[in-house]
């Protein structure tokens, strides 16, 4: 929760105001008063589980780009493949530099005249500045700062958000990473099944004067609470998803990371996106480090910068962690040398002085419970 | 038994040459769920201001300090099963540690009950 990058007072979002009113505790994150949580983040974590949590994700960047050539321009800035992206459809992606390090992580949404991006809070203006810099001038840039973005996550989501969101594709069927237009209360807005739980759930992207209305409709739903960025970060943790600043850098390659699949299959073989080089021989040879999911036994939490151990030598360092509400244990994840990356491995993070005995484990630590086509 | 309050939101109940220490309700409120509490161990020789307990929320790691220079003489065991006792009994049984007290006058730069309020008031 360390993400504000510099001095200038937090400015506040559209939901500043209701965040309060719910009885939210606000801080300073990635720019913006936000609320790091309500009633307590193990309940509200709970409560998304098992019910559906509604999330203000409106620090993050929306961007739309459009102009012509857009798909060889974004495809020479990105490591993805558009052909097979039609309208309706959103992929992940990665923003690298020259070297294959992780800028930003990001959603792609083909909108019928637009690429529509979704990219994370503390790092929006700079990959803004960085999109500006690399896009030609033909390519339109707008930073859609009138917006807000709502994700609503849980099992009970699609119901809650069904009695609401009105569209020619009932909510009921889009499949995860499709999204349509819809309208609630009469606001035109977007809707992705989609989110950053590892459960079923939505990211809805609203005009900005609509939030507080659209907000209250959704938390006066009986299966919905709001929920702040304490969950949020614990729920993504559980669903072994990398957290932008944490456990994904400059510093970082993706492949060290385990997100291959956010380089396109056709991209892998063809090149031409920044870092291409090192991301190939990465593929075909290996890294010498991988990001793994460590279980803790005992209580005690090893956060991020705990030193993980094999015997006496250093063999990696921890990205992220905390405590699995939902399995009543320590998690954490970070990166490891490849050697010793195999799940089950016996390792020992350093907290504190004390060494903590933990276990290679398979990701996610929580099944992902995301609604594919057939599922 | 007159109870004392720090700045850093511990408390600190004085018998004699011993005291109990915890955290206030106000500083649990503030941590959230505690998952994990270390205690110091018996024999634990600490200054004033010293680094002694560590508590451990879902979301981070914080210190707890030493009110007063001591020797510790418990760690409050039950919290090793029971971490949440920091949450439902922040004032009682969720103390940290006892210790005896190596210089009384230490505690005069400690607030009292309604110093506190105040002080959490203007926070």
């Amino acid at each position: 929760m360390s993400d504000t990058e510099d001095n200038t007072p937090p400015a506040k979002l559209p939901l500043d105001g209701w965040h309060r009113a719910q009885g939210a505790r606000m801080v300073p994150f990635a720019g913006y008063e936000m609320p790091i949580q309500y009633e307590g983040i193990k309940a509200e974590h709970d409560w998304t589980r098992s019910s559906a949590g509604l999330f203000d994700v409106s620090h993050m960047g929306q961007l739309l780009l459009s102009g012509p050539g857009l798909d060889e321009a974004v495809e020479a800035l990105l490591p993805i493949d558009l052909s097979p992206l039609s309208v309706g459809r959103q992929r992940y992606s990665l923003l690298l530099d020259e070297n294959g390090g992780v800028l930003d992580d990001l959603m792609v949404s083909r909108w019928p005249e637009h690429l529509y991006l979704v990219v994370n809070g503390a790092t929006k203006w700079d990959d803004i500045a960085h999109m500006r810099e690399h896009l030609p001038d033909e390519i339109t840039l707008n930073h859609l700062e009138d917006r807000a973005l709502l994700a609503l996550q849980g099992p009970k989501a699609v119901d809650a958000l069904a009695r609401h969101a009105k569209g020619e594709t009932d909510l009921h069927d889009l499949t995860f990473m499709r999204f349509g237009e819809y309208t609630i209360a009469g606001h035109e807005v977007t809707i992705a099944r989609a989110g950053y739980t590892g459960e079923d759930g939505f990211e809805i992207s609203i005009p900005g004067e609509a939030a507080e209305e659209i907000a209250a409709l959704l938390a006066g739903e009986p299966e919905v609470k709001p929920i702040g960025l304490g969950a949020r970060d614990s729920l993504r943790l559980e669903a072994g998803l990398p957290l932008y600043g944490h456990d994904l850098s400059p510093e970082t390659s993706p492949i060290e990371a385990g997100l291959v699949f956010g380089i396109n299959k056709r991209r892998r073989g063809e090149g031409g996106f920044p870092g291409a080089e090192r991301i190939q021989r990465e593929i075909a040879e290996g890294t010498g480090r991988k990001w793994a999911a460590l279980v803790l036994e005992g209580r005690q939490p090893a956060r991020e910068g705990a030193e993980i151990y094999h015997g006496d030598a250093k063999i990696g360092i921890v990205t992220s962690g905390g405590f699995s509400p939902t399995l009543g244990h320590p998690i954490a994840m970070g990166y490891v040398e490849t050697d010793h990356a195999a799940v089950d491995t016996a390792l020992e993070i350093d907290v504190r002085g004390k060494r903590l005995p933990a276990r290679v484990a398979p990701l996610p630590f929580v099944p992902h419970k995301y609604y594919r086509k057939g599922a | 038994m007159p109870r004392y309050f720090t700045e850093e939101h511990e408390w600190i109940d004085v018998d004699g040459d011993t005291a109990t220490v915890g955290i206030t309700d106000y500083a649990q409120e503030q941590l959230g769920d505690v998952v994990f509490v270390e205690v110091p161990q018996s024999g634990t020789e600490l200054a004033k201001g010293a680094e002694a307990a560590v508590v451990e929320s879902v979301k981070a790691a914080s210190d707890v300090y030493a009110p007063i220079a001591g020797t510790v003489t418990e760690g409050n065991s039950a919290l090793e099963d029971e971490p949440e006792l920091v949450n439902t009994s922040a004032d009682d049984q969720g103390w940290f540690f006892k210790l005896t007290i190596a210089d009384k006058d230490e505690l005069d730069g400690l607030m009292d009950a309604k110093a506190y309020k105040a002080f959490c008031d203007g926070l």
